[in-house]
C-alpha cells in the first residue's frame, strides 16, 4: 500500500512539474523572447487561463505527500525551511506579476510586472531543481528523524552541507534549462509570427547545453550515490528510463526544427517525466536518504496508518478522474493558437 | 514562553489572520454573484449581468490574493509544526489532501472560465462556471473547517504504537458534530463580509448619485443577504457553536466571559477589562444572571468558573481571549440590528433616499473583517494550551529544527510582501469601484438615464 502511494506521489510531482514547467520556462524566456507589449501579452495570454490550476497539482501533490507519509513531509518541510520558505515567496511573486500586469495600462506597471515575473520564474526552476538535487544527494537526518539545512555553507558536499553545494547548484541550472526549453517548445506551440520563431530559436539554443547536462548529471550523481544504480540492475523494467529520456531527447533534435511544435513538447513532457520517474525507481523505497544511511527516511517508517491509506485510494481516485475531465475540458477551450482580443492579459 | 514557540505562533496567526481576509470575501461574493447571474438569467435582464460582472472583476483580484496567500498555510504544517504533523498527520492529512484534490482543482479550473470565458461559453455555461467556482471555494472552506474540528475535538482516531494519531474512522473524522456547526457559523460569517461589501459599494454609488441603477441592486442583494446570514450568524450557528464550547471546552468558556469564579446566577459582562492578576472583571457591565440563562437556559444555575480548572490548562492569553470574543459577539448584534433597520427601510421603499442609512451602511465595510477575524481568535486561543485538544499542547507541536532566528526571518519577510500585497489589493479595488460598472462608461454618471432620474 504505501508502496502505492510513493509511485501516486512522485507521478504528482512529475504531472506538477510537466504543467507548470511549461509556465515556468515560458517566464524564464519572457524577457528575452517576447519584447512587444503585444508579443508579452500574447506570451501571458497562452500561460493565463492554465498557470494557476497547473499549481494546483503542487498543492496537491504536497497534500498527498502530507497524508500518506506525514513523518516525511514533518521532516522534509522543517528542514528544507528557508528554501521553501523562499519558494513560497516567489510563487506569490509570480502570480501577482502575471494576475495584476493587465490591470492598468501603463508601461511603468506593466514593465515592474514583467520582470517580477520573469525572474521568480527563473529563480523558481532553479530552486526546484536545487530542491530534487537536495533529494538524491541526502540530508544530515539524525536518530530524531529531523535536520535543518542553512541556504549554504562552503559549497561543498561533507557532513555540513547547505541547501546549496556544486552538485544542487548543477541540479538546478539543469533545470532551469530544462525548463526553458519546455515553455520555449510552449510558447512556439501557442503563438506564431515572430514571437513563435524566437521561442522555437531558443528551444533550439538550449538543446545541447541540456544534452550535455543529462549525460553530466547522471556521471555526478553515480560519483556521488554510487547505490543509485542499484534498483536499476535489480529490476531490468528500469532500463525504460535512459531509453526514454535518450528518445525524447532525439525527437526534441529532430521535431523542433521541422515545425513539428506538438511532438517537440510532447517529447519535451516525457523527457521531463522520465527523468523524476528514474529518480523516484533509484530512491525506492527511501523517501529522503540520510547522509549516515542508518537514519534513511523510508516508505515503511514514514507512511501513515494502512486504514487511512486504504480509505485515501477511494477518494483520491474519484479526485484524480475529476481532475483530470476539468484539465481536459479548459485545454480544450482554450486549444489552438492565442489570440489577443476581448478580455484579461 | 519559549521564544522559538513564540516566534512560530505569531508565524502562523500572522500569515492565516492576513489570508483569511480574502477567502471570507471570495466565498462570501462567490455566493452572491450566483444569485446575480441566476437573476440576470432568468430576467434575462442586462443590468444583472453588469452587476455579476463588476463583482466578477473584484473577485478575480480577491481571489488571486487568496491563492497566493493560501499556499503558505498548507507548506506551514510542515515547515513551522512539523512535530504536529508528524503526530496528527495520519488523520488530517486526509482532509488536506482531499482539499487540494476535490477543492482547488474545481475552483483553479473553473475560475479562468469564469473570468475570461463569458464570450467563449453560452450564458448557461457561464453560469455553471460561476457555480463550480463558488461549489469550490465552499468545500474548500469545509475540508479545512474540519481540519480544525479535529483539532478542537479530536474523533475517529486511535494512537498508534508510535504515538502517532491515525485514522479509525473516515466518516467519525470527517462528519465530526464540532465541524457540522463551526462550518455553518463560518460560512454564515463569510456570506455577511460579502453582504456588506456589496451593500458599501452600493451605499457608496447612490450617495454619489453615480450608476444608480446598478448600486440600488448592490443593495437590495446586500441588505436582503446581510440580515439573512446575520441572524443566521446568532441562531442557530452562533448559539449551537456555543453550546458545544460549554460542553466540550467548559475553561475556554469561563475564559472567554471572563468568568473567574463559578457561581449560581452568573452575569453575562458586557464591558470591562479582565484584570488576571487579581482574578476579576474590572469596572464589568454585566447582565445579572444572563450567562446561566444563556448556558443552562435557567437563571440560577450555576456555571464553572476558571477557578474550576488547574491553572496549566487554562488558555494562555485570557483577555485577548476575551476581547476577541466580545468583540466578535459586539459586532455581529451591531449586524444585525443595521440589516434589519436596512431592511425595514428596504421593504418600505426609503432605504434609496434614507442618506443616514447609506451611510451607515457604506462605513460598516470594515466591521465584518473584523468580526471573523475576531471569531477565528476565539477560537484558537480558546482552544489554548492544546494544539489537539486534550492530546496535544502547543508547546509540543512546533518545529524544534527550526530555530527563532530562522523563523524571524521568514515572518519578516512575510510581512513586508503581505505589506506590498495588501497595498496593491486595495489600490486595484479602488479602481474598479473608479471604474464603476459600465465596461467603457467611465465617470458617465450625469449621463447615465437612472442618475438623470434622480
Amino acid at each position: 500500500m504505501a508502496s502505492l502511494w510513493f509511485w501516486i506521489v512522485a507521478a504528482m510531482v512529475a504531472t506538477y512539474v510537466v504543467l507548470d514547467g511549461f509556465d515556468l520556462g515560458a517566464g524564464a524566456i519572457y524577457l528575452v523572447a517576447a519584447k512587444t507589449n503585444e508579443e508579452r501579452r500574447r506570451v501571458l495570454r497562452a500561460i493565463g487561463p492554465v498557470w494557476d490550476g497547473n499549481e494546483v497539482w503542487l498543492l496537491a501533490a504536497g497534500g498527498t505527500l502530507y497524508f500518506a507519509f506525514p513523518q516525511l513531509y514533518a521532516s522534509s518541510f522543517s528542514g528544507f525551511y528557508l528554501p521553501l520558505t523562499i519558494v513560497l515567496w516567489l510563487l506569490i511573486l509570480r502570480g501577482i506579476g502575471i494576475e495584476f500586469r493587465a490591470h492598468i495600462e501603463n508601461p511603468v506597471w506593466q514593465d515592474f510586472f514583467d520582470v517580477i515575473f520573469s525572474i521568480s520564474s527563473i529563480l523558481l526552476a532553479v530552486f526546484f531543481g536545487a530542491a530534487l538535487g537536495n533529494v538524491v544527494r541526502g540530508v544530515p537526518l539524525d536518530a530524531t528523524g529531523y535536520f535543518f539545512e542553512p541556504l549554504w555553507t562552503n559549497f561543498k558536499l561533507g557532513p555540513h552541507t547547505g541547501i546549496l553545494d556544486w552538485y544542487t547548484v548543477f541540479t538546478g541550472v539543469m533545470a532551469l534549462v530544462t525548463l526553458t526549453a519546455h515553455g520555449s517548445y510552449y510558447v512556439a506551440l501557442k503563438t506564431d509570427e515572430d514571437l513563435g520563431q524566437r521561442a522555437r530559436g531558443l528551444a533550439l539554443l538550449c538543446w545541447p547545453v541540456q544534452f550535455f547536462l543529462t549525460f553530466t548529471a547522471l556521471v555526478a550523481t553515480y560519483f556521488i550515490r554510487p547505490e543509485i544504480m542499484a534498483n536499476y540492475g535489480r529490476h531490468p523494467v528500469g532500463i525504460l528510463v535512459p531509453i526514454v529520456v535518450v528518445a525524447s531527447l532525439a525527437v526534441m533534435l529532430w521535431a523542433n526544427p521541422k515545425g513539428k511544435g506538438k511532438l517537440a513538447f510532447v517529447a519535451s513532457s516525457l523527457y521531463i517525466a522520465f527523468m523524476l520517474v528514474g529518480a523516484a525507481f533509484a530512491l525506492y523505497p527511501v523517501v529522503l536518504p540520510a547522509r549516515d544511511h542508518q537514519y534513511d527516511l523510508t516508505i515503511y517508517n514514514t507512511a501513515a496508518g494502512s486504514h487511512g491509506l486504504s480509505v485515501g485510494l477511494v477518494w483520491w481516485t474519484l479526485g484524480a478522474v475529476l481532475a483530470v475531465a476539468y484539465f481536459t475540458f479548459v485545454y480544450r477551450m482554450f486549444r489552438g493558437k492565442v489570440q489577443l482580443g476581448e478580455g484579461h492579459y | 514562553m519559549d521564544s522559538a514557540l513564540f516566534v512560530h505562533r505569531l508565524h502562523f496567526a500572522f500569515t492565516a489572520t492576513f489570508h483569511y481576509l480574502f477567502p471570507q470575501l471570495t466565498m462570501g461574493l462567490a455566493l452572491l454573484i450566483v444569485v446575480l447571474k441566476t437573476i440576470g438569467l432568468r430576467r434575462n435582464d442586462h443590468i444583472y449581468h453588469e452587476a455579476a460582472r463588476f463583482w466578477g472583476k473584484i473577485f478575480g483580484i480577491n481571489f488571486v490574493l487568496g491563492v497566493v496567500t493560501g499556499i503558505p498555510m498548507e507548506f506551514q504544517f510542515g515547515t513551522n509544526w512539523s512535530h504536529f504533523s508528524r503526530f496528527a498527520g495520519g488523520v488530517i492529512g486526509q482532509t488536506l489532501a482531499m482539499e487540494g484534490m476535490f477543492a482547488f482543482f474545481l475552483e483553479s479550473a473553473f475560475l479562468g472560465l469564469f473570468l475570461y470565458g463569458e464570450k467563449r461559453l453560452s450564458p448557461k455555461a457561464h453560469w455553471l462556471s460561476a457555480v463550480a467556482v463558488f461549489l469550490g471555494s465552499w468545500l474548500s472552506g469545509y475540508f479545512i473547517i474540519a481540519t480544525d474540528a479535529f483539532m478542537q475535538h479530536p474523533v475517529g482516531y486511535f494512537t498508534a504504537a508510535d504515538g502517532s494519531l491515525q485514522l479509525a474512522s473516515f466518516w467519525d473524522f470527517v462528519l465530526n458534530p464540532w465541524a457540522g456547526w463551526q462550518y455553518a457559523h463560518n460560512m454564515s460569517g463569510a456570506a455577511i463580509t460579502g453582504a456588506f461589501i456589496m451593500t458599501s459599494v452600493g451605499a457608496f454609488y447612490l450617495l454619489s448619485g453615480k450608476w444608480t441603477a446598478h448600486a440600488r441592486i448592490f443593495v437590495k442583494a446586500g441588505v436582503i443577504a446581510g440580515c439573512l446570514f446575520s441572524a443566521l450568524q446568532i441562531f442557530p450557528t452562533g448559539d449551537r457553536q456555543g453550546k458545544m464550547v460549554t460542553d466540550l471546552q467548559p475553561v475556554t468558556l469561563a475564559a472567554m466571559e471572563g468568568l473567574f469564579q463559578g457561581q449560581s446566577g452568573a452575569p453575562l459582562v458586557i464591558l470591562g477589562q479582565p484584570n488576571d492578576q487579581q482574578g476579576k472583571i474590572d469596572n464589568p457591565v454585566e447582565v445579572p444572571g444572563m450567562l446561566s440563562m444563556l448556558t443552562y437556559q435557567r437563571w440560577n444555575a450555576h456555571v464553572r468558573g476558571l477557578d474550576a480548572f488547574p491553572k496549566h490548562d487554562w488558555p494562555d492569553n485570557i483577555p485577548l481571549l476575551y476581547y476577541s470574543y466580545h468583540i466578535m459577539v459586539g459586532l455581529g448584534t451591531f449586524f444585525i440590528v443595521v440589516m434589519v433597520v436596512a431592511l425595514l427601510l428596504l421593504w418600505r421603499g426609503k432605504l434609496f433616499n434614507a442618506r443616514w442609512m447609506l451611510w451607515i451602511l457604506m462605513l460598516a465595510a470594515p466591521f465584518p473583517y473584523i468580526a471573523n477575524t475576531a471569531g477565528w481568535m476565539t477560537a484558537e486561543l480558546g482552544r489554548q494550551p492544546w494544539l489537539v485538544y486534550g492530546l496535544m499542547r502547543t508547546e509540543n507541536g512546533y518545529s524544534t529544527a527550526v530555530s527563532a532566528g530562522n523563523g524571524m526571518f521568514t515572518l519578516l519577510g512575510f510581512m513586508g510582501i503581505y505589506m506590498v500585497l495588501g497595498i496593491l489589493f486595495l489600490f486595484l479595488v479602488r479602481r474598479e469601484i473608479e471604474h464603476g460598472p459600465v465596461a467603457g462608461h467611465e465617470s458617465v454618471s450625469s449621463l447615465h438615464p437612472a442618475t438623470v432620474a434622480r
